[in-house]
């Protein structure tokens, strides 16, 4: 864990999300704010906002350099090469980056061309994060998304042509029609590329999208608990078999590859987020941006920072998230860390629930560790629960 | 000053729901000027949101209106309101006993319904005077010419006088007053002498207390008065006699012939039950009107809060909710599975409902509700007797001779089209089949006897679905009798969990015991492990279903760190565990303890 930023709550370095709320369609199980099918120019008068809010933050805030940085989306690989490169080069202006900084884009298959890349990679890009999902075109195209197997190939082959050392593959499972086979095929691809990372999600059917609609009417084969149990051990077998390591519930790396950007997340550590819908946590609150582009427009054009929802969190939340979130790690929760954050102990904090929890096999204490189990691993929702 | 008796007209209106009887009291309210068209909120005489809702009168009024009639003299109208349920018929009895005349309102295209008739036959019974309204002869499908002849042939009424009539556009409404004037006869009774009143309805006012409503059939009553409810004897100081225009006014006096209400800081409903005389304390009638009784509870049901430290709400509310409603009843509950709450009794389904939606909506409370169950007469082998409304109270099988249960008469009307699977129905809910009358060429009247248990389980809804809508029921209490009834308890997780546990027929414990289950195992979410629901009779398990253990539940990566959205998910996910109820270590939802009336429905 020597990567990762230990027990420094008042850590001057910082972490910076940026969301890019575009993409050229929407998939059919995609409830994150993006907007499909958006003009060169709705791009350019974003960026231009994102430019202002970075100044405005950075006044605010006065983030350390920083240690991270992670353009998600939507698509940011949407955006023409040099709407790209602005954003990067506003980020390092305001904000600065510390050397050896985590730079990560998330790219769309469909997305990719060699200048991109390379733009990317000479503004200091050093991670890309590929949305595979799936090497079924049958699939790809249920899902709606705009690329297909043979786009993976190319824009994989391109990234590692550009010169990226370290990519990540996104991986669905669980899908509509998928069978155990078709997600081992899926699988077995994945892991000839040899990429660094590889996330492998089981799909979550949410309402308001189309597949939510169609399940909601029980008209979306979904494979069932069993089946997706299933799949979900697959992929953790094969990718040990092959030499990743399981760091997180969805997450496999390569010995020096873990995401640090997501383990901000997972650490309950602050970090800024800029851009439309963007989330943050920054000094004990929490809050969200205008999703709405006209919204977001109009907060900075009068100078104000675009926050939607302001929530200042309470120790118990704050120590909530922190054990529910670090849960995820399959290193699980440092409870000495969590002493010296909250003055408290963890264990006398949740008595009854870790009582109950540790009975049912759910979750084991490890040295100074509080993890799941295996048994516990795909009920985790179960053991989240009981601390919030 | 009290209004000469000849000058007065009480009558009430008959009608099957949705037969359009607040909407004719609307346009006798308003052609009579007691509410001008801008004061008409809708139906003025259901006062309670749900009776408006449902569209059904739960709790009666009683209107006094003004009317000039075409002899150019002015008449006072009392408008008795009758509740339009099976579950209240004794109420109505007691109204229909304050009146002289009724109106029959029959709708156009439907014809005459059960509850219909069994109410006209009340009516008759008290002497009624009964003007038939043809209603809704605006409507398509209007066949006035047919209703009439089924009144005549149905009833035995003579229907050629029979007003058409729209409440809704307000045609025939100044027809029908006249034939009130006409027809009706005016009260008799001697104001002189000794009181007695007749109470049809009373409610509770939290300012001045309980307020009887009463026909005064012989005597006065005034402000000051000393008066005597002769059922219970105690005795209360009149400090308001009044009439409602709707509104309520007060008034000098009431005398025979009158209708009203009066308040004397009575502080109980329990007082001012329906079907009491009240009578002058000074002076006291030699003895009451006929036909007071107690009503007696016909369905119990458990009642428990969702959350356990609401007991104490939950009792406050029932008692206030009983102020109003002298016929429930409750008695503290424990169950090993829900905690502490009340056996709750009622007149019937309906009543159950009412109470329930009551309690949920005007007090705020969460509540479990367990199967209702009728009263069983259980004889012990030594010869004693008992009556068990719990299942769960009922005594081990060794110490028990026999068990016998309430049957009623139930009056089936429906389209002949459908008396096959009406019959079918009757089979399966071990009905006896007495008799078959056809009211006209279409419709066709059925009597059963049936056992009470299955009229209360889903035998309403059933006829419902099956007649489409179309037939509809009543039934009178017939008494008791032998039946082989078992209790039935249902394990969870190989405990018996009591707030479930029913008693049924011994040939249908199989069918039912599989039925709930089922149903169970669809209600009851997924726990860490396989848990086994049975269904068993004594020892002998006769049904089981189990509930796979839940395998896989993990929320995907939080996209953008968006925790707070995680954090909520999470929440409502606990939220929801909390609303249930801990059985052992399994959770179970509420709706699982009623799923006895749902099963094998879904």
């Amino acid at each position: 864990m020597g990567i990762v930023p230990q027990a420094g709550f008042v850590n001057k370095a910082s972490h910076i999300y940026i969301h890019i709320p575009f993409c050229a369609r929407k998939c059919n199980y995609c409830d994150f704010i993006s907007y499909p099918e958006q003009s060169p120019e709705v791009m350019a008068v974003y960026c231009h906002r994102l430019e202002e809010e970075m100044e405005l933050a950075a006044g605010t805030w006065q983030p350390g350099p920083a240690v991270t940085v992670f353009l998600g989306g939507g698509t940011p690989t949407i955006l023409p090469a040099g709407l790209l490169e602005r954003i990067l080069v506003a980020v390092e202006r305001n904000i600065d980056r510390q050397p050896g900084a985590e730079v990560s884009v998330e790219a769309n298959p469909g997305t990719i061309t060699l200048e991109k890349l390379r733009v990317l990679r000479s503004a200091g890009v050093n991670r890309l994060s590929l949305g595979v999902q799936s090497f079924d075109d049958r699939l790809l195209k249920a899902m709606g998304r705009i690329h297909r197997r043979r786009d993976i190939y190319q824009a994989y082959h391109l990234a590692r042509r550009a010169g990226f050392a370290n990519i990540n593959l996104d991986l669905i499972f669980g899908l509509p029609g998928q069978t155990l086979e078709n997600w081992q095929a899926t699988l077995k691809e994945a892991l000839a590329l040899q990429p660094e990372h590889l996330a492998a999600y089981s799909l979550q059917v949410e309402e308001n999208t189309p597949w939510g609609r169609l399940a909601a009417t029980g008209n979306l084969n979904l494979p069932g608990e069993e089946l997706e149990l299933a799949m979900y051990q697959e992929a953790r077998e094969m990718l040990a078999a092959a030499g990743y390591q399981q760091y997180e519930i969805s997450n496999f790396a390569r010995p020096g590859y873990r995401c640090r950007h997501n383990l901000t997340y997972w650490l309950n550590l602050p970090y800024l987020g800029l851009g439309a819908a963007a989330a943050s946590s920054w000094q004990g609150e929490r809050w969200q941006n205008y999703s709405n582009l006209e919204q977001y427009g109009a907060a900075l054009s009068a100078g104000q920072l675009p926050r939607a929802e302001i929530e200042v969190t309470t120790p118990r939340q704050q120590m909530a998230e922190t054990m529910f979130m670090g849960l995820r790690l399959l290193a699980g929760v440092n409870l000495q860390a969590f002493r010296q954050r909250f003055g408290k102990d963890a264990r006398e904090v949740y008595a009854g629930e870790m009582e109950r929890l540790l009975r049912a096999g759910l979750v084991e204490v490890q040295g100074y560790h509080l993890k799941l189990t295996e048994r516990g691993l795909p009920l985790a929702n179960e053991v989240f629960a009981a601390f919030v | 000053m009290s209004v000469e008796q000849k000058y007065i007209r009480n009558f009430c209106i008959i009608a099957h729901i949705d037969h359009g009887k607040s909407t004719l009291a609307d346009r006798l309210l308003e052609y009579t000027g007691a509410l001008s068209k801008r004061e008409m909120v809708d139906q003025v005489l259901d006062t309670m949101d749900l009776e408006r809702e449902r569209g059904i009168t739960i709790k009666l009024q009683a209107v006094r209106l003004h009317y000039r009639a075409r002899d150019g003299q002015e008449y006072v109208l009392n408008l008795i309101d009758t509740p339009g349920h099976v579950d209240f018929t004794y109420e109505v009895s007691r109204s229909l006993a304050a009146c002289e005349g009724a109106l029959l309102v029959v709708d156009a295209a439907q014809g005459i319904e059960a509850q219909t008739l069994a109410n006209v036959y009340l009516a008759l019974e008290h002497n009624l005077e009964i003007i038939p309204v043809i209603n809704k002869i605006d409507l398509p499908g209007a066949e006035p010419e047919r209703v009439r002849r089924e009144i005549e042939d149905v009833i035995g009424l003579d229907a050629s006088e029979a007003i058409l009539a729209s409440a809704k556009t307000g045609v025939g409404t100044e027809e029908i007053l006249e034939a009130i004037i006409r027809r009706v006869p005016p009260p008799r009774g001697d104001g002189e002498a000794p009181l007695q009143a007749l109470i049809f309805d009373s409610i509770f006012d939290s300012y001045r207390g309980a307020i009887p409503y009463f026909r005064v059939v012989q005597g006065r009553v005034r402000k000051g008065d000393r008066i005597r409810f002769m059922a219970t004897g105690a005795e209360f100081e009149v400090n308001e006699v009044g009439v409602f225009t709707p509104a309520p006014r007060p008034v000098e006096s009431l005398a025979a012939g009158e209708v009203g209400f009066l308040a004397a800081s009575i502080k109980n409903v329990k007082y001012t039950r329906v079907g009491d005389t009240i009578t002058s304390a000074g002076r006291p009638a030699p003895a009451p009107l006929p036909g007071y009784r107690k009503v007696m509870p016909m369905v119990y049901c458990g009642l428990f809060p969702v959350e356990s430290e609401r007991y104490d709400d939950l009792r406050d509310a029932l008692e206030k909710l009983q102020l109003n409603d002298a016929s429930l009843t409750f008695e503290t509950e424990t169950s090993v599975a829900l905690g502490f709450g009340f056996r709750c009794g009622f007149l019937g389904l309906l009543h159950m409902e009412i109470i329930q939606e009551r309690l949920e909506r005007e007090y705020g409370l969460e509540l479990i509700t367990t199967a209702p169950s009728v009263v069983y007469r259980v004889v012990g082998t030594n010869g004693s007797v008992v009556m068990v409304d719990n299942p769960t109270a009922l005594p081990a099988p060794n110490l028990i001779d026999h068990i016998e249960e309430p049957f009623v008469e139930a009056t089936i009307m429906t389209p002949k089209d459908f008396v096959g699977p009406v019959m079918e129905l009757c089979q399966e809910k071990r009905g006896n089949f007495l008799n078959m009358d056809y009211l006209s060429e279409k419709r066709v009247a059925l009597k059963y006897d049936l056992p009470l248990a299955e009229i209360i389980y889903d035998f309403f809804d059933q006829l419902k679905s099956r007649t489409r809508g179309y037939a509809s029921l009543d039934y009178t209490l017939k008494g008791y009798r032998p039946s082989e009834l078992v209790k039935m308890d249902i394990l969870v997780n190989n405990e018996v969990v009591d707030a479930l546990s029913l008693i049924t027929h011994r040939d249908q414990a199989y069918q039912r015991g599989r039925a709930l289950v089922e149903r169970l195992r669809q209600l009851i979410p997924r726990q860490l492990f396989d848990v086994p629901i049975q269904a068993a009779v004594g020892s002998r398990v006769i049904a089981r279903e189990t509930i796979p253990a839940l395998r896989k539940n993990v929320l995907a990566k939080c996209y953008g760190g968006d925790v707070t959205r995680k954090r909520k998910l999470l929440e409502k996910q606990k939220e929801g565990k909390k609303r249930m109820k801990q059985v052992g270590t399994v959770d179970i939802p509420q709706e699982a303890f009623m799923a006895v009336l749902k099963a094998g429905k879904s």
